[in-house]
């Protein structure tokens, strides 16, 4: 069954140069984890400047870290990044390969997945080891239920999401990073030709520690002036269900759910937010989740600790200035 | 002239269902969708909307390519109706949800694609609403050895090229390749529009061919993934909602009770 042995390997992302992703301290802590105690983590980490990086990676749960400088590999390139993973992961043979479910993990591990003709499991919410192997956990039905997925192939490849691991403290290490082969890397079809960032949030969203969330119930803009009040005086960031997004009321990057960010804050307020099992699926394992919702059949109510019926343009008012009151005490 | 582009179209119970109408069916470790109607992946929907805006600025022809089980011919009807030019259904029985992986999937749809005409674009959505996966897309494009792009935003063919919008979590970049490609299709890209009644009524003459896997000559690899155990999720909480005379006066408390419990 695939991913035995206590072989992991986590395939890093950077946030800027030098610095790994949280998703990808993540996934070493889980990997440490997953890995049987004679089992070994490898961390690969590729791009521009990533030599860097490799002294973090192996502090936080790396046994060994595997790298490749070049300039060919930043930004992320499919084709040139499976050029250099395929032999080493064929070499490998078993195992599990774990990277985020972000961007570049979902479009990496299928690829490799088909081209190692090795099973892959995407967007898991976890991962456990026991007797028979790995088994991941996913949602399906957009999040109207949790499958038990196992892998068949000797090497088993899974993309998974944020806050399913636990990164560990840094400790000492001293093993050297490896370099990994560079075939020229030659042409490749896929280029990257531009990237354009949108203007960072105050507080990025998954790390926040509060989350105020708007849906189609805040009619507009205007609406989430508001929330973004409420989200300033309590520290904590803006996020949206699809709708007002769609609307263009809220950037793409707030969008929690599904097909968004997956948040699991202190406290995620949900503001004339049905319920969807998309967007729950992106905030339900949140610490507290309180809801503000005219119609007191919806649905975000069963999952909610607190709750308030109502219009939300006469509820947080009211809220908001007690809030401050409170906060600023 | 212009473009044929081939959309991968799959058909799901429509996800904007509420909870209740997906039994879980725990022993049988499968989903019965109950009450909904079967519609297009909505992803695929935006993928059949980007290859409907590019025919519209160079022409072409659209295929429409659903596999499946029982399809239902009024959705893909009023799919192909809303700019398609034809469709190839691959049906049978044996292509249910259950029995099919990604790695079966993506092998008869690329056998199904070998037999169509020429294509310069294959579009499909960036996963599929029920598995959730993603991974068909890019299997098809590894078998056909076709370069493929992920999550557009955005697509454009121009000089023998697709030029994509793909979506990041902080922006977008843009990504190009040569035909043919693969492109997986994100939401932003906008609704499928709505096709008139005049539409639907003239879609019923467009070619339409039904393919059975016997048909593609395709040995279906063995599956790589297997489903052991479907559960509901648990994610229900005790609710405690906040009494008050007025609405100003429950926000007023809500805050107090957070106060109270340490959440804020
Ligand atoms: C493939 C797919 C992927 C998806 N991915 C996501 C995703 O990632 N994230 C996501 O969020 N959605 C996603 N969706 C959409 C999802 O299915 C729902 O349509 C969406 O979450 C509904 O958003 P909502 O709750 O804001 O809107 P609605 O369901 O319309 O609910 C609006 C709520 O606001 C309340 N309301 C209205 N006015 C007021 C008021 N003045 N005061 C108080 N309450 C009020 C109403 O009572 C209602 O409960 C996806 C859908 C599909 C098909």
């Amino acid at each position: 069954m695939g991913g035995a042995n206590g072989k992991v390997a986590v395939i890093a992302e950077m946030e800027e140069v030098g610095r790994p992703s949280r998703i990808t301290l993540e996934l070493l802590g889980l990997g440490r984890r997953l890995a049987s105690p004679r089992g070994e983590v490898w961390a690969v980490v590729l791009g521009s400047g990533v030599k860097e990086a490799c002294g973090e990676l192996a502090s936080r749960g790396a046994d060994r870290v595997f790298y490749l400088d070049h300039p060919s590999l930043s930004p992320y390139n499919p084709e040139a990044w499976t050029r250099v993973l395929k032999p080493f992961l064929r070499e490998r043979g078993e195992g599990v390969v774990l990277a985020g479910h972000t961007p570049l993990g979902q479009d990496l591990l299928p690829r490799l997945a088909f081209s190692l003709e090795a099973g892959v499991v995407t967007d898991c919410v976890g991962v456990r080891a026991d007797e028979e192997g790995l088994l991941f956990t996913k949602p399906v039905y957009g999040g109207n239920a949790l499958a038990g997925v196992r892998v068949t192939t000797p090497l088993a490849l899974a993309t998974v999401r944020s806050r399913v691991g636990e990164a560990l403290p840094p400790t000492h290490t001293g093993e050297e990073p490896v370099p990994l082969p560079l075939d020229p890397p030659g042409e490749t079809r896929v280029l990257v030709r531009e990237r354009h960032r949108l203007e960072a949030a105050e507080c990025p969203l998954e790390e926040a520690r509060v989350v105020v969330s708007g849906g189609r119930g805040m009619g507009g803009e205007e609406g989430f002036e508001v929330l973004r009040e409420l989200a300033r005086t309590l520290g904590g960031a803006v996020g949206a269900s699809r709708p007002p997004v769609d609307s263009g009321w809220a950037p793409t990057t707030c969008q929690v759910g599904i097909t968004g960010k997956v948040v699991a804050p202190d406290l995620y307020i949900a503001v004339a937010i049905s319920g969807s099992s998309q967007h729950l699926s992106g905030m339900a394992d949140s610490g507290k989740i309180v809801a503000v919702n005219r119609d007191p059949e919806a649905y975000i109510f069963q999952v909610s600790d607190y709750g308030v019926v109502g219009d939300w343009r006469e509820v947080l008012p009211a809220f908001l200035t007690k809030v401050r009151e409170l906060v600023s005490e | 002239m212009g473009p044929h582009i081939v959309v991968l179209a799959k058909m799901v119970p429509d996800p904007e269902g509420p909870p209740s109408s997906f039994e879980v069916k725990t022993a049988e470790k499968r989903v019965v969708a109950r009450g909904i109607p079967p519609v297009i992946n909505p992803f695929d929907e935006n993928a059949l909307e980007a290859a409907i805006r590019i025919k519209e600025r160079l022409g072409g022809t659209i295929t429409l390519l659903s596999a499946g089980k029982n399809l239902s011919r009024a959705v893909i009807l009023k799919a192909v109706a809303s700019g398609a030019d034809a469709s190839v259904l691959l049906e049978d029985d044996s292509l249910d949800q259950a029995l099919l992986d990604s790695r079966k999937t993506a092998a008869l749809l690329a056998a199904a694609l070998r037999t169509l005409d020429p294509f310069d674009l294959v579009l499909c959505g960036r996963q599929a609403s029920d598995t959730n996966a993603g991974v068909v897309g890019l299997g098809v494009a590894e078998l056909l050895g076709l370069p493929a792009v992920t999550l557009a935003q955005r697509v454009e063919v121009s000089d023998g090229k697709v030029v994509v919008e793909r979506v990041l979590s902080d922006g977008y970049e843009v990504v190009e390749c040569p035909l043919p490609a693969l492109v997986t299709v994100s939401g932003e890209i906008g609704d499928l529009r709505y096709p008139s009644l005049q539409a639907i009524r003239a879609a019923k003459e467009l070619p339409q061919r039904v393919l059975r896997p016997d048909d593609l000559g395709v040995d279906l690899p063995p599956s790589w993934v297997e489903t052991v155990s479907l559960e509901p999720p648990r994610r229900e909480r005790r609710c405690r909602l906040v009494e008050a005379d007025s609405p100003a006066e429950a926000g007023e408390k809500l805050a107090l009770l957070l106060r109270e419990e340490r959440v804020i």
